[in-house]
């Protein structure tokens, strides 16, 4: 079982093969993905001498390329795809199907991943990226229950990479509108959720106001934890009832990590951690624990359960670095949806 | 150009989704969409019901369409999308890629759904070699990309627009309304039915927001492009898209189609709260353009 990590710069990049990555998925500097935030990111260079290190170490490299080409743009995505095939990258993610076509034909050789912003949560949609594509992996989008993971992984015609860590995305990927509607970006269109530049924090006696866009996403005290600001993690209130609620989810983070032995056992083929946004601390910090834990299962599949209750530094390490320090199983679990 | 009348997103009884397309038979309406395509587990209207529904809105010369499931998750969702396809007498709606490729297994042409992420032409061109006839544009696009995409060569497959109604926004596999009522969604009571427009989620200064609908949420306010039409035309749009909401569709539906779309160009949009229109004009999709002397 693969461990797979983020990194938006190159000491990210190295921070996650220290601590154990057995590969990194990193994007250029550009609308071709779906962190494009100023100052994060990798120049063509920057992916050259990550490709070179990775070689050294022996770990792989994706390239993530899981936003939608626009018309009349198309170009700036299909030379991502020429650069990651002339570097000999280990794969590309790729959601949209006019650039898996391109890849698929270009450059037979080059693996594809299918990437969560493609929505697929079934067997028959897997196997239309399969048969028209060849793709050879397929990232599972966070809406599916452990047992609908392992009922997948059985019948399922490619290899599935599932989210084991990091933000939580609530709604199917790459069909969520919410951050456009108030925004006029999307991950798909604008390359960010929530884009910084539409956020503002203002102080308004002892409250604190989070605006997206002008629209006030929530009110909180000042000492309170507060996630990023995005649509789906909001306290809203109905006409009915004036108490503001978070009425889809509260800032929380995604950990599996109690879940390992199940997501070994179906055959899961790779452990997502999320973050690419995020500090070469976090990364070191994230890729260590996970690292201790699946080495553990590994070596000792049938005690896994017993070490996690030993470990409760493993938790605390992740928690600190969650958003709202919460964590949550979400979807994975019955009771969450 | 013509009108369409969406799937019905919220889950009514019955007798209210019958009395409500019986309505709609008597209207000049030219396309109607019909079947669950939010969750499997509302079963109000059956299979056969749906089956019943086109043909009496097919006996009065409608073209139906039957709509497929957004987020398919297990086994039994599929087998019910298959029958669906296979129903030999009605074309279908897919909104996951499971029903384009069951699809095109079974030599069936489809509508590509709204919820598809087809982004760009060479997208198109794709969905229309495996059996694409219509594309319905995801909703967070605008007028200057569709320009663009129709214009950049000749094309076989027609084109529609959700040009009146709730937005829907996004699909989760957590039901809202169920966690709203502190309900877990295994049991969850069908409690959506007590919802027949959602449930309206305001911010904490009155502002409203999004519109709790299941496992979808929409947008609080209605899109609405009707001044829009003679544009949509000129542009080659084949289909302006109604979502169901309530009798007054039945209404407006009667107005529209009394009414040239020059003349309907003129319409003053309502209020910010209430209406929007930021998609088409490529900004916010809840904001509002007062578009009146927009006539291109």
């Amino acid at each position: 079982m693969e461990l797979l990590c983020p990194a938006g710069n190159l000491a990210s990049l190295k921070a996650a093969f220290n601590a154990g990555a057995d590969a990194v998925y990193l994007g250029l500097k550009d609308d071709t993905n779906a962190r494009s935030f100023a100052g994060l990111n990798f120049s063509a260079a920057q992916i050259k001498q990550a490709s070179l290190l990775a070689k050294q170490q022996n770990r792989k490299l994706f390239l993530t390329l899981n936003t939608f080409a626009k018309p009349g743009h198309e170009s700036r995505w299909q030379q991502a795809i020429d650069l990651a095939a002339e570097l000999h990258l280990d794969a590309v993610i790729c959601a949209d199907i006019s650039l898996l076509d391109y890849a698929n034909r270009t450059y037979p050789g080059l693996a594809l991943h299918l990437s969560v912003q493609a929505s697929a949560t079934n067997v028959a949609a897997l196997s239309f990226y399969k048969q028209q594509f060849n793709i050879e992996r397929a990232v599972l989008p966070r809406v599916l229950s452990v047992k609908q993971v392992k009922d997948l992984a059985k019948i399922s015609p490619v290899d599935l990479e599932v989210f084991a860590f990091g933000s939580l995305c609530i709604m199917a990927e790459g069909r969520c509108q919410l951050s456009s509607y108030v925004t006029g970006q999307s991950p798909n269109t604008g390359g960010s959720c929530s884009p910084a530049n539409h956020v503002r924090w203002q102080d308004v006696g002892t409250d604190k106001l989070t605006r997206l866009n002008e629209v006030l996403i929530d009110k909180s005290s000042q000492n309170e934890q507060l996630g990023y600001p995005v649509v789906c993690k909001g306290r809203y209130q109905t006409h009915a009832e004036m108490t503001p609620e978070y009425m889809l989810e509260s800032p929380t983070s995604l950990n599996t990590m109690s879940l390992i032995p199940e997501l070994a056992q179906a055959g899961i083929r790779s452990l997502k951690i999320e973050g690419r946004q995020r500090s070469p601390a976090y990364v070191t910090q994230v890729t260590q624990v996970w690292r201790q834990a699946i080495d553990c299962y590994l070596q000792s599949p049938d005690t896994f359960a017993d070490t996690l209750q030993k470990q409760p530094q493993w938790h605390s390490a992740l928690d600190k670095v969650s958003e709202g320090q919460v964590t949550t199983l979400g979807a994975y679990e019955r009771q969450w949806q | 150009m013509n009108l369409s009348l969406g799937p019905l997103t919220y889950c009514w009884n019955k007798q209210a989704t019958f009395a409500y397309y019986e309505a709609i038979a008597d209207t000049p309406i030219d396309t109607v969409y019909l079947g669950e395509v939010i969750c499997s587990r509302r079963r109000e209207l059956k299979y056969k019901d749906y089956l019943e529904l086109a043909r009496l809105l097919s006996n009065t010369g409608k073209r139906v369409i039957l709509s497929t499931l957004t987020l398919i998750e297990s086994a039994s969702e599929l087998v019910e999308l298959k029958r669906i396809i296979d129903n030999a007498e009605f074309a279908i709606e897919a909104n996951d890629m499971a029903a384009v490729n069951l699809a095109l297994e079974a030599v069936v042409p489809f509508v590509a759904g709204p919820n598809l992420n087809l982004y760009n032409r060479a997208s198109l061109d794709i969905m229309q070699k495996v059996g694409m006839t219509r594309f319905v544009m995801p909703y967070e696009l605008s007028k200057q990309w569709l320009q663009q995409v129709l214009a950049e060569k000749s094309h076989e497959f027609e084109t529609e627009v959700l040009g009146y109604g709730y937005i829907p926004l996004a699909h989760s596999a957590r039901c809202f309304t169920a966690k709203h009522h502190q309900k877990p969604k295994l049991d969850c009571q069908i409690i959506c039915q007590q919802y027949p427009k959602g449930i309206l989620t305001q911010t904490q200064e009155s502002q409203p927001l999004l519109r709790l609908n299941g496992i979808q949420t929409q947008s609080a306010a209605k899109v609405n492009l009707i001044n829009q039409m003679a544009a949509m035309s000129a542009m080659g749009v084949n289909y302006f898209r109604i979502s169901p909401s309530g009798f007054d569709d039945i209404t407006l539906i009667k107005q529209i189609s009394n009414r040239d779309e020059i003349d309907l160009t003129s319409i003053n949009l309502v209020c910010p709260s209430k209406e929007c229109n930021g998609y088409w004009y490529g900004e916010p999709g809840m904001h509002l353009q007062d578009n009146v002397t927009d006539t291109h």
